[in-house]
């Protein structure tokens, strides 16, 4: 026997620079079953109903980070979101809030790039090494040390969630600078010196005033806030004896 | 080569003032504020002007005051501060000026009245 | 805050970013209402802070002016006050130690992972016990 077909209200906060000057808001009747998810729920609204609608997706498994939006106010992957639970009352779907909307659901990650790359997202070796070298050897506990902060997906739901980078854009931000302590606390890395030189700075940890937010939209369970927050008394004391010889030197 | 942010200052007071502020505030704001001056659970002349100020020529009294006034102070005014700037206000020089220099004025009068010649 | 015809021409492809405003920004979630409320407790530290040190002034003036200040304690305002200031500041305690786990490194006990709800209530029995032997102290030698 067929399932009868239900409907659910999906509201899109449209924008093709183009043709309107704001954001308009655009309502979509949209049949659905009860495993379909916000995005395959945007995809039938594409394909029947208005192909213009324009969002990112890809992998639909919450690993690729594409999808993020704001649904009923609320930074969260489309392909990890359900219909189910906005029935039957609809739900409300925006680009990424604290970042410049470029067209529908798709934001500016411009800025999100340029800070990523500016911490030097990758390992820094102590000192040169040959491949003869071997590989480095990591126990499980020191690999604990930074797993979690491991797990981002880079997909900015953390910045549409972080008051401070929707009120300065001169905040680095939650998601990089988990990532700057993910390298820091690799104990295969030797850069810590020059990514804390952002990260002791205004723009860095101590842009962050504690919300918690992002910790609690990320997908991951990256928890930057932990990441950040727990630089601070590092910075603290390196501030206080840097000038002191051999106990804090310039770190 | 970024500014090194000079955030750990205040930071550190608002810290410590949070941290004291949290262990023994509410006893301190019961005792001083509801059980001393209602005479409840304690004698109604726990505060008196005698008792009292043995407690601020005592040195255990002195430094209890030092630490307790100030790192309170210290706490609130980087909170505000950042209160301040998340509400909007631009003006973020004069937001700290004004709040960290309510602080240092209470901080100079705690002294003042506990450690100058006669107190 | 809205884009304009400038912005189309600056941008390659006729694109015109659309930058949304932060006004009230904290009412658009009960998560940012519950910060908001956790930093304004502040108001209420601050203000307990002054009422201390104005007893310690009128102290300084001798008892007629402190027995002033103490006669001040008495009213119905400054039980309003105080009693407000004792919930305020009890929702700091609970606040500040629900923060803590954040400011902490990833630490291990007994080779397993320290949890955050290990240093919330460890912080919480710890602000417990000291508010009694605050209280115990004053209550011996008043």
């Amino acid at each position: 026997m067929p399932d009868i077909e239900k409907f659910i209200e999906i509201e899109v906060l449209r924008y093709r620079p183009e043709q309107e000057s704001e954001p308009v808001l655009q309502s979509f009747n949209v049949p659905f079953t009860d495993d379909m998810s916000v995005l395959q729920g945007l995809q039938y609204i594409k394909d029947h109903l208005d192909g213009t609608l324009s969002f990112r997706w890809s992998c639909r498994m919450a690993i690729c980070g594409s999808c993020g939006m704001m649904i009923d106010g609320k930074p969260m992957l489309s392909c990890k979101t359900f219909l189910r639970d906005y029935h039957p009352a609809g739900l409300r779907v925006e680009a990424l809030a604290h970042m410049p909307i470029e067209r529908d659901l798709i934001v500016s990650a411009e800025d999100f790039i340029t800070k990523l790359e500016s911490i030097k997202p990758y390992i820094i070796a102590k000192e040169p090494r040959a491949v003869s070298d071997g590989e480095y050897l990591q126990t499980p506990r020191q690999r604990e040390m930074y797993e979690q902060y491991s797990s981002c997906i880079n997909c900015m739901l953390c910045y549409a969630a972080c008051p401070q980078y929707g009120l300065d854009k001169d905040f680095t931000g939650p998601g990089v600078l988990a990532l700057l302590h993910r390298y820091n606390a690799d104990s295969r890395d030797g850069g810590a010196a020059e990514r804390l030189e952002l990260g002791y700075a205004d723009e860095g940890f101590w842009g962050c005033t504690a919300v918690g937010y992002c910790s609690v939209v990320c997908p991951k369970g990256v928890d930057p806030a932990n990441a950040i927050n727990q630089n601070k008394m590092n910075s603290a004391i390196n501030y206080f004896t840097r000038f002191v010889p051999g106990k804090g030197a310039e770190k | 080569m970024m500014k090194r942010s000079n955030e750990p200052i205040f930071w550190s007071l608002f810290g410590a003032g949070g941290m004291l502020a949290a262990l023994i505030g509410p006893a301190l704001v019961f005792i001083t504020g509801i059980a001393a001056p209602f005479g409840v659970l304690l004698p109604a002349d726990t505060m008196s002007h005698a008792h009292m100020l043995a407690f601020t020529q005592n040195w255990i009294g002195k430094l209890f005051l030092l630490a307790v006034i100030p790192l309170l102070l210290w706490h609130a005014a980087h909170r505000v501060a950042i209160m301040l700037h998340d509400f909007g206000v631009h003006a973020v020089a004069a937001v700290k000026l004004i709040c960290y220099g309510v602080a240092f004025a209470g901080t100079v009068a705690t002294a003042w009245l506990l450690l100058a010649p006669g107190s | 805050m809205s884009a304009t015809g400038s912005d189309a021409r600056r941008h390659a492809g006729g694109r015109r970013p659309y930058v949304r405003s932060m006004d009230g920004w904290w009412k658009r979630d009960p998560y940012f209402i519950r910060y908001m409320a956790r930093e304004a407790t502040a108001i209420f530290v601050a203000a307990y802070a002054i009422v201390l040190l104005f007893g310690l002034y009128r102290l300084s003036q001798g008892p007629a002016a402190y027995d002033g200040w103490l006669q001040a304690l008495k009213s119905p305002l400054s039980l309003a006050f105080h009693l407000a200031a004792l919930a305020t500041f009890v929702y700091h305690t609970w606040s500040w130690f629900n923060i803590m786990p954040k400011t902490m490194p990833i630490l291990f006990a007994g080779g397993k992972r320290v949890t955050p709800a290990a240093i919330t209530s460890a912080g919480l029995a710890a602000a417990i016990v000291m508010c009694l032997v605050i209280f115990g102290i004053v209550w011996r030698i008043a």
